[in-house]
């Protein structure tokens, strides 16, 4: 089959599908109306878009080895676009990003600009190299352009040290997502997601996620749009929202201007700036203050009779009480900081940072979450998959565009719940609060207590979780549950898509990188594809047996993982194609050194309070790379060049004539 | 095998691309949001410029340059004959 006329049979295919979908969602929505519970809706979407998984990872399956590690090099570069998009946005760019934003103002915006102009490096600097490379795997590139194990081998590591974490938490957001909306147990939630990852996978390899992955982009970028239109078109009128948040943008600044000095506020405030001072003084007299604590309450505990209601306060004040001094430094230091926080008056929502520090940490924040997305081994191996070099770049094109359809709607979320919050509830009788709001407070994610005890909310006793807003929203907008239902399956492909690119990268990692090239190249290729599998279902138990253990580290990981893979990949990949002169002592120096000081300054940062210039852990990354930039240059220039071979072999990357063709290698 | 020359003019223009997209990459991205507090005092449609170009007008001009690039390279394929056999 040519090449045209495949496109044209995808695009017929996905369209169907698209029309399905919405059929679907329209079906539901009248069963609702007519009195269908909105459990059975919430059942539908998750076993209705696993079983279409399962489909077509099933009509997918395969044991021809380009299939299961490149899709055969036959997805079209629009398609490969809506696949990269759907493996790039995880869990929390789909549901915690907007709620980021929300509670961050202008600084959040670092990973709406990280996040997409990451896409600009990848396209211009490594996609159509890579294609033109056209092996596997990204190890594979480190070996063939440097010559030897060594470079392999810390490519190996980097890209599991990378990739884990991130796979973790995807599997974590499944959870969480089955549990809140199905009320699933969240560990069942994990098994249930596990299984919609593994039928993909584990089947097809790379050829099931691909095409698994474009379903996949068209749920979940129809679930984030519709709940962001509608809340325009409540309050504005005009249902357009990337255009209309403007005006959100405005009355927020105004609101926020009132309350400045509004005396309620004001003295809201002043309760907080005590409970701080009181943390304070406690985290100073630990040891101490941990055991007299935890005496005053025993204390407290046997001075009441076994009747006193008051019994199970103390009982439950003692549970929760630290377990140890240092236990109580890590949560007292947190508690300190939030009402630290929330001591301090409004500040602007679209203001940049006016201090040099604040704007330092923006800007390489910004310029890490960049490069890392560039040097991610997940995103990278997509490009693999086009059918030409053409298409890669084109395809990279495409990607962007489908993720900016996300990135650029998610600060509309922020701003109008923002607004919402501050126009609506903000100055309400406790006794009034909207029914979404009693809802989520239910759960925890936001919260409102009556501080100063005068019976009305002030804007400085809410506080809201990252994932409400996007939660919330088609509640605020007034949409039925079909819709509110569709955001926990558009969140649940996100997670899935991440999840099965990850899961396919770091067994690739181990079953083609460290087993066939490194430890028995004599393997059988339906071996070989048989080992991956084999370690496809190791690593997801490992993720899935992690992820039942909710560790709250798990968040930040996925923030490291672009530091690592900034400081460790992406140089010498560029290097590669880019700097001729590289040869293997510079990029295996570089490489350690990058992953080496960016562990050290992750961990110390985080753990042990080493500070470089104020810079923040998530951005740690910066002392990485430019370290592994500095030792590559210099110990490449010190070194012989690379040899005659190895110079023609950058020459013939950098065009595309002669790339290896769409289905050339069975 | 592409003779040196070629393929050395090629990779010449290539490298000015990137380099040209790059630049318009950075103005887009970091010099907005250094001169935020400058350009915050301008407002369209509601939006202060420095928050418009975070939110939107960077990425706008991001999806822009990678598909002008992949125009411009296949184009530069063509020119010195080089592009992949159909």
């Amino acid at each position: 089959m040519t090449m045209d006329s495949w496109t044209k049979q995808l695009t017929k295919m996905y369209g169907i599908y698209t029309i399905g979908f919405f059929s679907v969602v329209i079906i539901l929505g009248i069963l609702e109306a007519l009195g269908l519970e909105a459990k059975y809706i919430g059942y539908t979407y998750l076993f209705g878009t696993i079983a279409l998984y399962a489909t077509i990872g099933i009509l997918s399956r395969t044991q021809v080895l380009s299939e299961y590690y490149v899709a055969g090099r036959r997805v079209p570069a629009v398609f490969n676009g809506m696949a990269t998009a759907a493996d790039w946005m995880s869990a929390a760019s789909f549901i915690s990003m907007a709620g980021a934003l929300y509670i961050q103002g202008y600084e959040g915006l670092a990973f709406i600009m990280g996040w997409t102009g990451g896409y600009v490096l990848l396209a211009v600097l490594i996609a159509p190299f890579i294609r033109k490379f056209g092996q596997y795997t990204i190890p594979d590139f480190l070996d063939a352009r440097y010559g030897g194990k060594l470079p392999r081998f810390i490519g190996v590591i980097s890209a599991v040290i990378v990739s884990t974490a991130y796979l973790v938490a995807q599997v974590t957001g499944v959870g969480i997502i089955t549990s809140r909306f199905l009320g699933l147990e969240y560990n069942v939630g994990v098994f249930v997601g596990l299984a919609g990852i593994l039928v993909c996978s584990f089947l097809g390899g790379m050829r099931a996620v691909t095409w698994t992955q474009v379903a996949q982009y068209i749920i979940l970028i129809t679930a984030y749009l519709i709940p962001a239109i509608s809340m325009s078109y409540k309050q504005t009128g005009v249902p357009i929202p990337q255009l209309m948040y403007g005006q959100a943008l405005n009355s927020i600044e105004k609101r926020k201007a009132e309350l400045i000095d509004d005396p309620k506020e004001v003295e809201v405030r002043e309760i907080y700036t005590q409970r701080a001072e009181s943390l304070k003084q406690k985290l100073a007299g630990l040891p101490d203050s941990w055991s007299a604590g935890k005496a005053e309450l025993e204390q407290k505990l046997n001075s009441l009779p076994a009747d006193d209601p008051e019994r199970a306060t103390v009982e439950k004040a003692l549970k929760s009480y630290p377990t140890s001094p240092e236990d109580a430094k890590e949560k007292w230091t947190a508690q300190m900081k939030a009402a630290l926080a929330a001591s301090k008056p409004p500040k602007s929502y679209v203001q940049t940072p006016t201090d040099a520090k604040g704007l330092a940490n923006f800007l390489i924040l910004t310029f890490i979450l960049m490069v890392g997305t560039a040097g991610l081994p997940h995103v990278l191996m997509r490009f693999y998959t086009t059918p030409t070099v053409k298409e890669a770049r084109s395809s990279a094109a495409w990607a962007l565009l489908f993720i900016f359809l996300l990135y650029f709607t998610a600060p509309s979320y922020a701003a109008f719940a923002r607004n919402e919050i501050l126009t609506n509830i903000v100055g309400l009788a406790y006794t009034n609060l909207p029914a979404w709001a009693t809802k989520w407070a239910g759960v925890g994610l936001i919260n409102i207590n009556d501080i100063n005890g005068d019976g009305i909310i002030q804007f400085a006793e809410i506080s809201i979780q990252a994932d409400a807003v996007v939660l919330a929203t088609p509640e605020i907008a007034g949409l039925p549950y079909v819709f509110a239902g569709l955001i926990a399956a558009g969140g649940l492909a996100a997670a899935l898509s991440t999840a099965d690119g990850l899961l396919i990268t770091i067994s690739n990692a181990i079953s083609h990188d460290l087993y066939y090239k490194m430890i028995n190249p004599n393997v059988s290729p339906s071996m070989r594809v048989k080992i991956g599998k084999a370690l496809l279902l190791i690593v997801a138990l490992i993720a899935a047996y992690i992820a039942t253990f909710k560790l709250a580290i798990i968040v930040e990981l996925v923030g490291w993982a672009f530091s690592l893979a900034a400081a460790t990949f992406f140089p010498e990949i560029v290097f590669g194609i880019w700097d001729k002169r590289m040869n293997k002592a510079g990029a295996v120096a570089g490489m350690i050194i990058g992953l080496v000081v960016t562990l050290f300054y992750l961990i110390g940062s985080r753990f042990y309070g080493l500070d470089w210039f104020g810079i923040k852990t998530i951005s740690s990354g910066i002392f990485g790379l430019i370290a592994n930039v500095v030792v590559a240059l210099v110990v490449s220039r010190l070194t012989p060049p690379p040899d005659e071979k190895l110079q023609d072999f950058i020459d013939h990357l950098r065009y595309p004539k002669g790339a290896v063709k769409a289905g050339a290698e069975e | 095998m592409i003779d040196k020359q070629t393929l050395e003019g090629y990779w010449r223009e290539t490298r000015k691309n990137m380099i040209i997209i790059l630049v318009i990459w950075f103005v887009a991205a970091y010099v907005t949001a250094f001169f935020g507090a400058e350009l915050n005092k301008i407002t369209i449609g509601g939006f202060p410029l420095a928050y418009y170009f975070g939110a939107q007008g960077a990425l706008i001009i991001f999806v822009i340059l990678n598909f002008y690039n992949s125009r411009y390279q296949n184009n530069l394929d063509k020119k010195y004959g080089v592009a992949e056999e159909e």
